[in-house]
């Protein structure tokens, strides 16, 4: 299989990654053969880790570590979660393959995980720790499009902020079935409890607007 | 499906600390946008040796909806994205600061200088201002377009096609935006037909490329009344406008790409707009109020382009330069403020 890294993207990354704060884990989950961009995420994610020593790869079976899988609420694959220093889930989640534009949220997320904050306005961080009941955010990409990872960045500081929230990435076109139930025809699509629908990238507002009426 | 990772430095993680502006600065050019309009006005404006920054919604401007570029002069074709990674490390190159996600709310307009605000409440002061902010997607304004968008109604063709694979989609529109986009949903979707009111105004090279295409139909002449559907869209009603007959016509989407409006923003309180609101310039892109100049899709000049806006965006430049220098003396000269800027005796 072919790198996902130029030398010159590594070098980046590697700078980049100099910024990570604590040790963060990526617990990856794949299933078998029939496992739609499984092994271009294996490689991918190796690649990842192999790029800092704060950043460890636990890869895992969909059937096989169904007991962890189901820890993490990990039903599709591949999926991957980011796991904090003490190896806590915190509600940060990606269901395919985060390439394409999506390295953009995935890199912003294990620098986040790893502890690195960035911040958020005052007046929204009360609204974010005011929210008290369980909340999914679904946020449906393609691998094209630009506007898309704003919207998962803004999802997964919202699961970082308040244990009630749970975000992830769904990417369309590998969750099909995921996609049409939700008639999903335009991207990025948020989802919230699977009721709340927003389309586009939406401030940070507009997703606690919906989160507030649950 | 395609995973070559499009990495953007800039967003939300970079490798150098984020940019920001100074509040008690007194800038020479404040640029509000970072199209092509926008960056080739920082740039040029640095290279006279002004402090310069740029203030933007969005890196990168309509470049990043873009599939690809093949019509601007020694790029034979490149992603849109590609093109602005090119422009912005260019600009960057200079030490230009730009600040993503700082959308203008307000402006005061001043002699001797200018304020501008952002939506996150900060306020900086400049000599002169290029307001070089574009344009967004023209909707049809018709029944059923608000209640079916993202539900088969898309107005991004790169972000959304991958979800047509094997699904009958329209295209509105006649110029080149609306034939790109069919080209570029021809790769997945069963089918596309392209709609238009009127006649193609494409570039005759990428009509020729549309009508060969063996998955595409297209129906000139034709208006678009309505958008059908029930849960998500199953159709349009349209007008054959040569019979006056309407019918209907099954399909899973449609892409809108029937050009666009300008953005002029806060900027429409206080300089002169036409009646379709775009800034008018003159042959120097001064608007109506001294030291605020334009340029790009935002103003009223014709033929929205890369080329065009990028080459707007360098008069605005040279001409608040020129603007500057003349300002009576107590009005500071040229970088006065501004202990960074490198000098260049570059003649351009
Ligand atoms: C799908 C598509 C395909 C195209 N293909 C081509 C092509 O092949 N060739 C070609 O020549 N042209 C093409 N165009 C047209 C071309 O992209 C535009 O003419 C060009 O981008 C205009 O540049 P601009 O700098 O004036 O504005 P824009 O590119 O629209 O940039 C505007 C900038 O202003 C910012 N902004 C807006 N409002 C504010 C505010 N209030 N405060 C701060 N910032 C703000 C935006 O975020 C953005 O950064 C295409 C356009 C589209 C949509």
């Amino acid at each position: 299989m072919n790198k996902m890294f130029t030398p010159e993207l590594e070098e980046q990354l590697r700078q980049v990654f100099e910024g990570l704060v604590d040790d963060v884990t990526i617990a990856l989950f794949t299933d078998g053969e029939a496992c739609y961009s499984c092994p271009e995420t294996v490689g991918y994610m190796r690649e990842v880790a192999a790029l800092s020593d704060k950043i460890h790869l636990k890869e895992y079976d969909l059937q096989r570590d169904a007991a962890t899988a189901a820890g993490f609420k990990v039903d599709l694959a591949p999926s991957i979660v980011l796991l904090d220093a003490k190896g806590d889930y915190q509600g940060v989640k990606f269901n395919g393959i985060p390439a394409g534009h999506e390295i953009n949220s995935f890199i912003p997320a294990l620098l986040e995980v790893s502890g690195q904050a960035s911040e958020v306005p005052e007046d929204l961080a009360a609204r974010v720790d005011a929210i008290d009941k369980p909340v999914n955010i679904k946020v449906f990409v393609t691998l094209s499009c630009p506007h898309c990872p704003g919207a998962v960045q803004k999802a997964h500081k919202l699961a970082l902020m308040n244990p009630h929230v749970e975000a992830e990435m769904v990417e369309a076109q590998t969750f099909q079935e995921l996609s049409s139930k939700f008639n999903v025809s335009g991207v990025p699509k948020i989802v919230i409890n699977d009721t709340y629908e927003l389309v586009g990238n939406q401030p940070i507002q507009a997703f606690l607007d919906e989160m507030e009426r649950i | 499906m395609k995973f070559d990772l499009q990495m953007d430095f800039g967003s939300g993680f970079s490798l150098s600390p984020k940019d920001s502006l100074e509040e008690e600065a007194l800038y020479d050019v404040l640029v509000a946008g970072s199209g092509p309009a926008g960056l080739n006005a920082a740039l040029y404006a640095r290279r006279k040796g002004l402090r310069v920054a740029i203030l933007a919604k969005k890196k990168g401007g309509q470049l990043l909806d873009t599939s690809v570029v093949e019509n601007y002069l020694g790029i034979q074709g490149l992603s849109g994205e590609q093109l602005a990674g090119q422009f912005l490390e260019h600009v960057r190159s200079l030490e230009v600061p730009l600040v993503e996600d700082a959308e203008i709310t307000s402006v005061v307009p001043g002699n001797s200088f200018h304020l501008v605000t952002t939506a996150t409440g900060k306020t900086f002061r400049t000599r002169t201002l290029v307001v070089a902010t574009g344009s967004k997607p023209r909707t049809l304004d018709i029944p059923g377009e608000a209640a079916y968008a993202g539900k088969g109604v898309a107005y991004c063709a790169i972000c959304d096609a991958p979800l047509f694979r094997d699904k009958d989609v329209f295209v509105a529109g006649g110029g080149n935006s609306a034939v790109e986009a069919a080209l570029d949903l021809a790769k997945v979707a069963r089918s596309v037909t392209l709609v238009h009111r009127s006649r193609f105004r494409a570039d005759q090279i990428l009509v020729d490329r549309l009508l060969a295409h063996p998955k595409v139909d297209v129906h000139l002449q034709t208006r678009i009344l309505e958008i059908l559907g029930e849960r998500a869209m199953t159709g349009l009603l349209v007008q054959d406008l040569g019979t006056g007959e309407p019918r209907v016509l099954a399909g899973d989407g449609i892409f809108i790409e029937i050009g666009h409006i300008p953005l002029a923003g806060p900027f429409a309180e206080h300089v002169d707009t036409n009646v379709h609101g775009e800034i008018l310039v003159n042959a120097k892109n001064e608007t109506s109020i001294p030291g605020i100049f334009a340029a790009g899709d935002v103003t009223q000049v014709p033929y929205k382009q890369i080329v065009i806006a990028a080459g707007e965006g360098a008069k605005a430049a040279l001409a608040a330069s020129e603007y500057i220098q003349l300002l009576p003396p107590d009005q500071g000269t040229l970088g006065e403020t501004d202990s960074q800027a490198p000098q260049f005796n570059l003649s351009l």
